[in-house]
């Protein structure tokens, strides 16, 4: 008691912080925990081509009840991308069934779901799903198809050609005999699967490039579905920690620690690598009591976040590498020369802050050591096998032993990869060997917030050269920072020469072609003591609207609409003009100068490009001006993702990516103050509600190149489209995100 | 002991006073329909009625809830006018991840119970909860479709 006392009265002089002031301590501990175990991020987010080694595995995935209901296994989560329904209506296509009959969980562990990257690793996430494991599901419903047909052929001792589907049944029509898929279930299940069962000419398809009702929208109108978070087993105790407030310390002693353990509900207190916990028999009770710890806390390893650790310091330090050499992503011509001789030569620098994920389902983590040595955790993720590797690593037993339960998310956007310190998995394994329960941890929001892996800072400069004409004949540009593939897989897995893409990916990549040009990417890293991580369109999402800003800037300086200046550029690309045309059509035609509208508001329009995840993307934006701040009345948005397995689902994946790309445009920012995290809430971190949401059209364009991504493809062009249309407006140039920094009048 | 009125049933709970409904909710009476998303009224994840007004109830003492009928999600479409905005949401594919949905549906009741016919400043005025999927637009039309079901 005397000791607390002493403690008490250190912490009440101010002394909540012991740290080192060497700022970077240690390796980077962060690296290599993992986000899909040995997988370099480009081979993951490369283009599936083949991969069909699982797509026979029928029992792995089908599970046909009597009732001819399906239970499909997917290797995918469900987070409110609408993957469970695309790849329903996928298997359901070539089995010849109703996607309403199925029920679609996330399957545990396996070598049978690895079906990304051409069959050799699981994730959700790269707007990988789908375009990753259609031919996988054709094949995989067919095979099951050719087992009913077989069964039933057994069955009436008939001849299997003479036998025909429709949903949910075989038939033959010879002795019009029929019989229901839950009949022949049990039967087709003993056969051995055909390797090679045929797969519908896609002009017969009645499924596949249909609008199919989305599954599981009863369920979640009515509150009935079951996160994470809701979870419940038998004798589990409930979780709350605090974080060290600054990245990267350790707890040391507690200045109160009888008085918390005598609060209502509590088990016990811990101390955890960067955090304290309270178990409790309520979450509430644990929260409470966890943050009335009062905790002393010292810098004893790992990296700790510098005292003076701020937005300003990590923008000083991309800054501070300007000129530096880097490593060409793109390269074409002289482009040092080329400037050299331009008539003109355009020059700016563009940033964008931290993102935070703010999914609205708050991380969680519950896990159960069971009497047979066997670990049960359920925990939102999008790498069900890399939890595993975790879990197994932090409970000192074979991953074999480890089963991973992966509840549908409430949402997620790139948030639930492992992260190293970023989720509270590890620690409710620990405190759950601590206790000898089950423990369930819940992170507050506002732990949520101070622990993300957030959407890295970022900066990047442009010099562009035009000739006496107004014509485009030199670029420069560089990308300088660290993304998450550099901080979760290494700078040795980057390649040759050594491109971070989730820094580099729409700076890199454009359509426009540029003679003389320079993409460069200057490695700089930020502090070990923040964590980065994948955002929903990840680089794309500030470099589209560095690129896209750009172009316009470029564009005015020639005195040209920016509309014909891309679509000069694109001469080469029918598929990019045609997605032009598209974009302007549904906008009702092009207008490169502001206007009035209807209702007597001064209006403009802004245009951007994006070419994310293997889809292509025109976005259109109209914005005005009320009282300094931006209002977006109307976003149209044509991609084309070579083709469309569900296009009312991709309208409503674009509308969402609209949504989080105009909320980051407009307000949102991660705010580090001396080493801490200051966006804490909802209240500090701005997302877009409802009273900003502008109206949205999509169309969808079916090029028939090969399948691209679409839950994050909608979301780069939405940033420079409104900057764009802001900036012909009022002449006003955004070149640092959000626009809440800047109050905007009319020109 | 505190006695609640939940989903039209006496509950008698043993919790502090000062707990917040929502976790009472759904840690007591395991009605884990309601959500927690931010824990100070901002996002409206937790929305639930008490006696027919939306309430946020993470920010709301359960001792203040004493003698006053909460409804939750759980129990919506034993409400007329819930049931319509549910039938509407599932027409209208509003959910996408779903999880600030049991707050929204509540929000949408409690504005057409009070406002049938609600125009677009109504529904943008009742409608505050975060959406972080962005399905505001979906959630407007669903609510103007429940109106023109009543
Ligand atoms: S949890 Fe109550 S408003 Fe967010
Ligand atoms: S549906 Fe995901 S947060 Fe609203």
């Amino acid at each position: 008691m005397q000791v607390e006392e002493a403690l008490l009265a250190r912490i009440e002089a101010g002394e909540t912080l012991n740290l080192s002031r060497r700022g970077l301590l240690g390796g980077v501990a962060v690296a290599g925990l993992l986000l899909g175990a040995g997988m370099p991020g480009r081979v993951a987010r490369a283009q599936a081509t083949g991969g069909l080694q699982h797509a026979t595995k029928v029992a792995a995935y089908l599970n046909i009840r009597p009732d001819g209901t399906i239970h499909l296994r997917s290797p995918f989560v469900e987070g409110g991308q609408g993957v469970d329904t695309a790849i329903a209506q996928i298997v359901a296509e070539e089995l010849d069934a109703d996607p309403a009959r199925f029920t679609v969980t996330c399957a545990p562990p396996g070598a049978d779901y690895m079906v990304v990257a051409n069959g050799q690793r699981r994730l959700t996430g790269g707007s990988l799903s789908v375009r990753s494991s259609y031919a996988h599901f054709r094949k995989l419903g067919a095979t099951a198809r050719a087992m009913l047909l077989q069964a039933a052929a057994e069955q009436w001792s008939v001849p299997a050609k003479d036998l025909v589907t429709e949903p949910g049944r075989v038939l033959h029509r010879a002795s019009g005999r029929a019989a229901e898929y839950g009949e022949l279930a049990a039967l087709a299940a003993a056969l051995t699967p055909p390797a090679d069962a045929p797969l519908k000419d896609p002009k017969n398809f009645r499924l596949i490039g249909k609008p199919v009702p989305r599954l599981g929208m009863r369920e979640r109108a009515t509150g009935r579905v079951q996160y994470a978070i809701d979870l419940k087993v038998e004798g589990m105790l409930q979780a709350a920690v605090v974080h060290a407030p600054r990245a990267g310390a350790q707890p040391g002693e507690f200045g109160n620690e009888a008085q918390v353990k005598a609060m209502p509900g509590v088990h016990s207190v811990h101390r955890l690598p960067g955090a304290v916990a309270v178990v409790a028999d309520s979450f509430w009770h644990a929260r409470k009591a966890v943050e009335s710890l009062q905790v002393i806390w010292t810098a004893l390893s790992g990296p700790v976040l510098a005292e003076d650790f701020s937005n300003a310091t990590m923008l000083d330090s991309l800054k501070g590498a300007k000129g530096r050499p880097g490593n060409p992503a793109e390269q074409a011509g002289d482009v040092e020369a080329a400037l050299q001789r331009a008539a003109r030569v355009i020059e700016a620098e563009y940033d964008a802050p931290y993102l935070a994920h703010a999914q609205i389902e708050p991380p969680s983590a519950l896990a159960r050591f069971n009497a047979d040595g066997t670990l049960d955790v359920w925990v939102p993720n999008q790498v069900p096998e890399v939890f595993q590797s975790v879990a197994a690593r932090e409970a000192g037993i074979e991953p074999a032993k480890v089963r991973i339960h992966t509840p549908p998310l409430g949402g997620f956007f790139g948030r639930h990869f492992a992260y190293g310190p970023g989720n509270p998995m590890p620690q409710a394994i620990r405190l759950a060997k601590a206790v000898g329960r089950p423990v369930k941890v819940i992170w507050t929001r506002e732990e949520e917030f101070r622990r993300d892996a957030y959407r890295p800072l970022a900066f990047a400069n442009f010099r562009a050269g035009l000739d006496n004409q107004g014509k485009l004949v030199a670029l420069h540009a560089a990308g300088y920072g660290e993304g998450p593939i550099t901080r979760h897989f290494g700078a040795a897995r980057l390649g040759n020469p050594p491109i971070d893409g989730s820094i580099m990916e729409g700076l890199s990549g454009k359509p426009y072609r540029v003679a003389n040009k320079r993409i460069e990417y200057v490695p700089v890293p930020h502090p070990p003591g923040v964590n980065l991580g994948f955002w929903r369109s990840v680089g794309h999402s500030m470099n589209d609207f560095f690129f896209e800003c750009f172009l316009d800037e470029v564009a005015q300086a020639a005195g040209r609409d920016p509309l014909a200046f891309r679509q000069t550029l694109l001469q080469h690309s029918p598929r990019h003009l045609n997605l032009l045309k598209a974009v302007t059509e549904l906008a009702g035609g092009w207008r490169g100068q502001p206007f009035e509208a209807p209702d007597g508001s001064r209006r403009a329009r802004g245009l951007a490009m994006a070419s994310p995840f293997g889809s292509e993307v025109a976005t259109i934006a109209e914005v005005s001006i009320d009282q300094g701040e931006v209002v977006v009345h109307d976003v149209w948005v044509a991609i084309d993702p070579g083709q469309a397995v569900n296009p009312r689902i991709i309208a409503q994946q674009v509308e969402s990516a609209v949504a989080i790309g105009l909320s980051s445009a407009l307000a949102e920012e991660v705010i580090f103050e001396r080493g801490e995290p200051k966006t804490r809430n909802f209240d500090t971190y701005t997302v877009l509600r409802s009273d900003r949401m502008p109206r949205v059209h999509v169309r969808v364009v079916e090029s028939g190149a090969p399948m691209g991504g679409i839950g994050e493809p909608g979301l780069p062009g939405v940033p420079p489209a409104v900057a764009n249309a802001v900036a012909t407006l009022t002449g006003q140039r955004i070149r640092s995100l959000p626009f809440s920094k800047t109050r905007f009048g009319q020109a | 002991m505190i006695e609640l009125t939940v989903n039209g049933e006496t509950r008698r709970v043993e919790v502090e006073a000062d707990t917040p409904l929502l976790w009472v909710l759904r840690d007591t009476l395991g009605l884990t329909g309601t959500k927690y998303g931010c824990g100070i009224a901002q996002c409206g994840a937790c929305t639930v009625l008490v006696d027919g007004q939306a309430t946020r109830s993470c920010s709301v003492p359960v001792d203040a809830v004493r003698g006053a009928r909460v409804t939750t999600i759980e129990a919506i479409e034993k409400d007329p006018v819930g049931r319509r905005v549910v039938e509407a949401w599932v027409a209208q594919e509003v959910p996408q991840c779903g999880y600030c949905q049991s707050g929204q549906v509540m929000a949408a009741t409690a504005l057409l119970t009070t406002t049938p016919k609600p125009d677009a400043a109504d529904i943008r005025a009742a409608m505050t909860n975060i959406c972080r999927c962005g399905t505001y637009n979906a959630i407007a039309a669903a609510i103007r479709q429940a109106a023109d079901a009543a």
